[in-house]
């Protein structure tokens, strides 16, 4: 119960893109075609949750146990960004095809906010390893619900014909401003 | 011979003057180059909360391009970037503590934006593309110029929500207490009010 819980909270009620404003930046860059959309999802949960049991493995096995917590954010953004070049280095030596799908958006993911959002909020939350493994995987499918939608919606976009100004990002943004008052509605169901 | 020499100190004195301006309209993170979107979105439900994500990633800003463009010499190309944001990590840590010692109120408003201003695209790509090339005065001129810019973007955002949203700014009531868009401040408005915001942009500078 308490993990459906954090699921639906994850993936509609509290939306990672479109409620907390995590992972904007491949919200925007990458949506314009579902297609890459859905590798850029791919990556991101791999990475997220690998990162989240490993920034939660340290945390509580090397910076409480030495009362170093204000290195924190240091730590686990180093740790990200090498995660992100393992992941890269091993993912071409054991799975090409794979690496094929992924490959380009890996190396964008070290400065994709949501991966070091959710591994600081994880801590926040007190939850234990479990829990931030769903915590993690179910904020991870939410960020790929939002960049699906997101980039079917840009994809007619583009055929609209709009006011020079508005054109583009602008439009883009209010489009997204209509989705997150979509996935408002969902607020209230936990 | 003098003369030459007065000419180049003006050269360097305008393109000085230059780079601190460019961060405010021609190359602005936000409204231009599209940078650092995720506290933009996420802090600027009032004013006072935009200012202050601005000035402390105007602070990180500053003194990570004061550093970087000291030591990029020494640094090898292949461990450029996990330098740069080991650098940029270490001010982030101190903005954190610093805010949560002196205003924590704001800090508890920010939460988790303010660890995050690490892997804010402006922090990194103004260190990548003018601090690790420039020297210490120039790089610390364009640090303040893009943070006070980003700043500019983020009350300016701010202001605007707080307005429509709740009919004050700056927590000063400029309607009657009945007023309310809540839907500004929350997520949706957010953004709409940067997509229109952007857009208005967009017209005066095609004008």
């Amino acid at each position: 119960m308490e993990f459906i819980v954090i699921i639906i909270s994850a993936i509609f009620v509290n939306n990672v893109v479109l409620m907390q404003f995590l992972g904007i930046c491949p919200f925007l860059g990458v949506s314009k075609k579902v297609s890459t959309a859905v590798g850029m999802t791919g990556a991101v949960t791999f990475v997220m949750i690998l990162a989240t049991i490993v920034t939660y493995l340290i945390q509580h096995y090397i910076l409480n146990p030495y009362e170093i917590g204000f290195m924190q954010t240091i730590t686990f953004i180093l740790i990200i960004a090498s995660l992100v070049q393992l992941v890269e280095i091993i993912l071409k030596k054991v799975s090409p095809a794979m690496y094929q799908a992924l490959g380009v958006f890996l190396p964008l993911i070290t400065t994709n906010c949501a991966i070091l959002g959710v591994a600081i909020m994880t801590i926040q939350k007190d939850y234990n390893l479990l829990e931030a493994v769903v915590f993690s995987g179910a904020t991870a499918i939410g960020f790929g619900l939002a960049l699906v939608i997101f980039a079917g919606l840009r994809e007619h976009l583009d055929l609209v014909d709009l006011p020079k100004g508005i054109k583009g990002t602008p439009a883009a943004l209010i489009v997204a401003g209509l989705l997150a008052m979509a996935f408002m509605g969902f607020s209230g169901i936990v | 011979m003098s003369m030459l020499k007065t000419k180049k100190k003006e050269e360097a004195q305008m393109s000085n003057m230059q780079n601190f301006t460019k961060g405010f309209f021609k190359e602005n993170a936000v409204f231009v180059l599209l940078l650092g979107m995720c506290p933009t979105l996420g802090v600027t439900s009032s004013a006072i909360n935009g200012l202050g994500m601005g000035l402390a990633t105007t602070f990180v800003l500053i003194m990570s391009n004061m550093v970087i463009s000291m030591v990029s010499k020494q640094i090898p190309d292949k461990v450029k970037i996990p330098s740069f944001i080991v650098i940029i990590a270490s001010f982030v840590t101190m903005v954190d503590l610093i805010m949560a010692g002196y205003v924590p109120a704001l800090h508890e408003q920010l939460g988790v934006f303010i660890p995050l201003i690490v892997v804010n695209c402006v922090v990194l790509g103004r260190a990548e593309a003018f601090a690790s090339k420039n020297k210490v005065f120039p790089s610390i001129i364009d640090g303040a110029g893009m943070g006070l810019g980003f700043s500019m973007a983020l009350t300016m955002l701010g202001a605007v929500r707080e307005i429509l949203g709740s009919g004050k700014v700056f927590g000063i009531s400029l309607f009657s207490d009945t007023y309310g868009m809540l839907v500004f401040v929350l997520a949706p408005g957010a953004f709409i009010a940067l997509g229109y915001l952007i857009a208005f942009i967009n017209q005066l500078r095609k004008a």
